[in-house]
């Protein structure tokens, strides 16, 4: 180095070796993880990223040397990408997600739940209204082309409530074709639909509604009340709640969408929409589990008294779980 | 929080006018900013294809696996499970491709990496999971739920042709919504507060000022008049021209600067000598004056002398 190299090069030759560094450790990882860090080099990278941060803000205000300027700043945003990427382990996630993140999340959405509640419920109860009071109401909102219709016998429809065939293939089939039947697609779309002001979430939510108060009131008309509730809350108390959930976090982000208060629209759009992720996330959870209790609960279980049982033990779970433990860790 | 960069402000040097519009300042949580590209609506596009043509692969493999494997085969006697785990299997792709990849440490979708893509979080912290899930599970309204139902129709009854074309104008609203919004967001990034962006391209050049060092350079001796011909973005150009050009170019260059700054031509210099020689000089004197706070930004720039 002499004195005829400008002071923007003296600069850059003091420096350049932990630029140097910290690119070789940021190459490493990209190429072989972060687990293949030791530990001095797990010390120096923090160290070394706020000193090229630095070195960025000082180049800026001393050098004309484009190529310098644009290869710091892309070494930061690539130290910066590493950093606060998604960096923590799959299992941290995990566990604090059923903790903390999920319940938490539920426990705030409490008002748009009660809505979403109100609506699938309110039509239920009307539907199974008109139903008992005459039965043609029945066929709009008759969702399976099945057996299970108000001409059918008692007979036929008590039978459908009992399963003769209880064997594993039987039971698997019944829990994998319900991960894609008509519930998890309407909790699916009732989430993503929100992000039409809500209101198709609300549609959906209402049909589903009509469609459990038309089966049930059949149901009942026959005197089979007893046993069809009991059929369906084995493991439609997971499974409702899990739509009901998916209607809220619908409401959640059409709701921002419509009145985004302060903040700017798509700000406040991003906050709603990541709350009503992490609700999302967990209504597969809930909806994986009520397939597995549709498929071997309800398969295995004839006995009317032990499917109440498990609908009041999964019913009080889940509420002890989102409101109790979830208002505590909020 | 992220903001649209400033024209002609910080340091990126931008090729053109659509190429200024999707460069984004970034404040990270130590307060410094830094740039970032955001990704074409062609190359995500492309992504996308490549995504999904492996998504179809993955399920055409996996249905003779299964089928062929299963039924016919070893387990012969398990036939009635190959359609069950063809479901699970189904679904297991169709839900949670896009969203474990893009968990992953390189936060894409290997269709954004054969594009040199990733999703980042729009506000500068880091990119969690929900937005990631909330992200993608847009994507069941955005394309999957409208391609399933114009491939298969709803149930049993053939899509009727006002049904396929309101079908149509859902694609392509949702389609076409990222090339319809400055941030190129699609409807999932809004929802979850992510954007796509160009994975940085990392590259130290030799500093051209080092060009000259050791030579004798006692021939290329700028007045100061001379010197304040020229601004920082003539500097930048000049370095692009000494980097990247060829010998004509920088030929043409070194007769337009001589022309301009009237220099009489030193017997037998060669046109790569005067533009190093006239580049360090140059930067010299903006670097001195930058440090002085009075910059020149470009050759028009002549309020301020220093």
């Amino acid at each position: 180095m002499s004195d005829a190299d400008l002071k923007s090069y003296r600069f850059r030759s003091e420096r350049e070796t932990e630029w140097r560094s910290l690119e070789a450790l940021l190459d490493k990882i990209r190429k072989r993880g972060e687990k293949s860090l030791g530990r001095e080099e797990l010390l120096e990278l923090p160290r070394l990223y706020r000193a090229a941060v630095s070195s960025l803000s000082t180049a800026r205000a001393i050098s004309l040397d484009r190529n310098l300027v644009s290869y710091l700043e892309t070494l930061c945003a690539q130290g910066y990408l590493f950093i606060y990427g998604p960096r923590t382990t799959f299992w941290q996630k995990f566990s604090s997600f059923f903790k903390r993140d999920w319940p938490a999340a539920v426990y705030d959405a409490s008002r748009a739940t009660l809505l979403s509640a109100l609506i699938t419920f309110g039509f239920a109860l009307i539907v199974f209204l008109l139903v008992q009071s005459d039965p043609e109401w029945f066929y709009p909102f008759q969702a399976f082309p099945d057996e299970r219709t108000p001409e059918a016998s008692v007979e036929t429809l008590r039978a459908s409530l009992y399963t003769e065939r209880q064997d594993l293939a039987g039971s698997l089939s019944v829990f994998a074709s319900h991960l894609f039947t008509h519930n998890t697609m309407v909790a699916l779309l009732a989430f993503a639909l929100g992000f039409a002001i809500g209101i198709p979430t609300a549609i959906l939510l209402a049909y589903n509604g009509c469609i459990l108060g038309a089966y049930t009131a059949i149901y009942f008309n026959k005197g089979l009340g007893y046993e069809i509730f009991g059929w369906l809350l084995i493991h439609g108390v997971t499974e409702i709640f899990a739509i009901i959930l998916a209607g809220a976090a619908g409401f959640m982000i059409g709701g921002t969408l419509a009145f985004p208060g302060d903040k700017r629209r798509v700000d406040a759009m991003a906050d709603a929409g990541k709350k009503a992720g992490t609700i999302g996330m967990g209504i597969i959870v809930m909806l994986f589990l009520a397939a597995l209790l549709e498929g071997f609960g309800r398969q295995l279980i004839n006995s009317d008294e032990t499917r109440y049982l498990i609908a009041t033990l999964t019913g009080l779970g889940w509420f002890s779980y989102f409101y109790l433990h979830g208002r505590r860790v909020r | 929080m992220a903001k649209q960069a400033i024209a002609g402000q910080g340091s990126t040097y931008q090729i053109n006018a659509h190429d200024k519009r999707m460069w984004r300042e970034v404040v990270t949580p130590e307060g410094a900013v830094i740039h970032l590209r955001l990704a074409d609506a062609g190359e995500r596009a492309v992504a996308l294809l490549i995504d999904a043509a492996i998504m179809l692969i993955t399920l055409i493999v996996g249905a003779f696996v299964i089928f062929l494997g299963i039924s016919d085969g070893f387990f012969s006697a398990w036939g009635e499970f190959s359609e069950i785990l063809f479901t699970l299997f189904f679904f297991l792709l169709r839900g949670f491709y896009f969203t474990a990849f893009e968990l992953g440490r390189k936060a894409a979708t290997p269709g954004k990496r054969v594009m040199r893509l990733r999703v980042v979080a729009r506000d500068g912290k880091q990119l969690t999971a929900n937005a990631v899930f909330a992200r993608n599970v847009m994507r069941e309204l955005e394309v999957f739920m409208p391609f399933s139902y114009l491939l298969m129709g709803a149930g049993d009854e053939p899509v009727s042709g006002l049904m396929t074309l309101l079908i149509l104008v859902w694609l392509g609203v949702f389609v076409f919504l990222p090339v319809f919004n400055k941030d190129k967001l699609r409807a999932g990034d809004i929802v979850a507060g992510t954007w796509v962006i160009r994975n940085p391209k990392l590259e130290l050049a030799e500093d051209i000022s080092q060009a000259v060092a050791g030579k004798d350079t006692s021939d290329f001796q700028f007045t100061s008049k001379q010197l304040e011909t020229y601004g920082e973005h003539e500097l930048q150009v000049l370095e692009d021209v000494l980097r990247n050009s060829t010998h004509d170019v920088k030929k043409a260059v070194a007769d337009r600067i001589r022309k301009r700054i009237k220099w009489d031509p030193v017997p037998g210099e060669s046109d790569k000598e005067f533009l190093d020689a006239f580049y360090k000089s140059l930067r010299h004197t903006l670097e001195t004056r930058m440090l002085f706070g009075n910059r020149k930004k470009d050759k028009f720039d002549l309020e301020k002398k220093g």
